[in-house]
């Protein structure tokens, strides 16, 4: 079980796509001008990244270490024309909110990166469960982002929010500034930068304090047995 | 030898293993976009009438839009028009499809006018102008092209058809002149090329969508 425990520590924070990798930032920058367009595109790296781990996991014993980048792009671009298609078939109003994102997916390094550096090398339920944590970790990333830009740009919490996960989700569509007038830069391109920059800073805060802490733990536990 | 005791290292494994991956990629792909295809199409076709319909009420015409769409050339731009027809087949409105040059790129628009050459509605399709300054053109985020209903080339003289820091009659935004003046001029425009060129050759050819 501390595996698992492991996988998912390393997903959601240790090793975190964004966070701990800095990989993913093109679409990670792009969409988080809202938190439903942030949901939506971690959503769409989850699906991808689980189902590429799982089937690049079942295919570790055959394919050979030459073949295995281009099998493992030609894998990822088919999931997310997959998930493009059926997408803008099934859930067309969301595609026409993360249609020009979603083949973006394809360049996110990262699902290239935990296929070459885990799936490819483990047996097919951590795969799973890699791709499931790093996808999660992915998503909450981005929701949280695209939170801050959208409460502090534009007043709102998850505008359209309904057109993502149907009606019964309306009540996630909070105006929590009302009449707010804007606050352009955070949605603009430069705000996104701003914002991840205090994210990474204050990650960065947290684990040196956590890790200070750890220390004095063991030093004065090494007082007390000398 | 069977696949399986193969020497994976060779090319010839390495090859065939790629080709057949290649293949049940395209396959895969091949099903998924057949089984879709229908679905996507009809999307599509509802996202194109939900347009119309918004400057061109249904209850204004009984013929199928679509089929009447028909791109003409004006001034050096080229104009799609839709025309209405009644039970009658008389023509009772039309929906044109242009596009602006705005402030940060093209600017997709649709206007509706009824067989008077009066303005019905205009709405923005697609456009990549500023968030919060020059998006207030989409009618979700504002009223403002609200403005253009009922106005046409003989309720405004051509001066007017401007926006207010130009002299005209139409308000710009605070902060973005640009995009407002473009979606001004462009259903200026339109307006000229339906009355100058377009539906005296549209008349002519009515018989064609029958």
């Amino acid at each position: 079980m501390s595996e698992y425990k492991s996988i998912f520590a390393d997903g959601l924070w240790r090793n975190n796509v964004v966070l701990g990798q800095s990989l993913a930032l093109c679409p990670l920058l792009a969409v988080t001008s809202n938190a439903t367009n942030g949901l939506g595109l971690g959503l769409a790296t989850l699906f991808v990244m689980v189902f590429a781990n799982l089937i690049a996991s079942l295919m570790k014993n055959t394919v050979t270490r030459a073949i295995r980048i281009p099998v493992n792009i030609l894998l990822i671009a088919t999931l997310v024309t997959v998930t493009d298609l059926l997408l803008n078939a099934y859930l067309h109003d969301l595609h026409k909110v993360l249609g020009l994102f979603i083949p973006l997916i394809v360049t996110n390094c990262a699902i290239l990166g935990r296929v070459e550096s885990f799936a490819s090398r483990n047996s097919l339920v951590p795969a799973m469960a890699d791709g499931l944590a790093m996808g999660l970790g992915f998503t909450v990333v981005l929701t949280g982002m695209g939170a801050i830009r959208e409460i502090l740009g534009s007043g709102t919490l998850f505008a359209n929010a309904s057109l993502l996960l149907g009606p019964h989700f309306e009540f996630l569509e909070v105006t929590v500034i009302p009449d707010y007038r804007g606050f352009l830069i955070l949605i603009l391109p430069p705000g996104g930068f701003m914002v991840l920059s205090f994210i990474l800073a204050a990650q960065k805060k947290i684990q040196a304090v956590a890790k200070r802490r750890a220390e004095k733990q063991t030093t004065t536990g090494g007082e007390q047995c000398a | 030898m069977s696949v399986l005791t193969m020497d994976k290292e060779t090319i010839a494994y390495q090859g065939g293993l790629l080709g057949v991956v290649a293949a049940a990629a395209a396959g895969i792909l091949l099903l998924v976009s057949s089984l879709s295809s229908d679905a996507i199409a009809l999307r599509t076709y509802e996202d194109k009438m939900a347009g119309l319909n918004q400057v061109l009420p249904p209850a204004l015409y009984q013929n199928d839009l679509l089929a009447t769409e028909r791109s003409w050339e004006f001034d050096g731009q080229a104009f799609r028009v839709f025309v209405g027809l009644n039970a009658e087949n008389l023509i009772t409105g039309y929906a044109i499809q242009s596009t602006a040059q705005g402030y940060a790129g093209d600017i997709n628009m649709l206007v509706g006018i009824d067989a008077e050459q009066n303005i019905l509605a205009v709405r923005v399709l697609s456009h990549s102008e500023t968030p919060g300054l020059g998006d207030k053109i989409e009618r979700s985020k504002s009223t403002w092209v609200d403005a253009f209903e009922s106005q046409s080339l003989s309720s405004l003289s051509q001066p007017q058809w401007a926006v207010k820091k130009d002299g005209g009659e139409f308000d710009q935004f605070t902060g973005a002149t640009i995009t407002p003046r473009a979606v001004v001029g462009q259903v200026h425009k339109t307006l000229q090329a339906m009355q100058q060129k377009l539906i005296p050759e549209i008349s002519k050819e009515v018989s064609l969508y029958e």
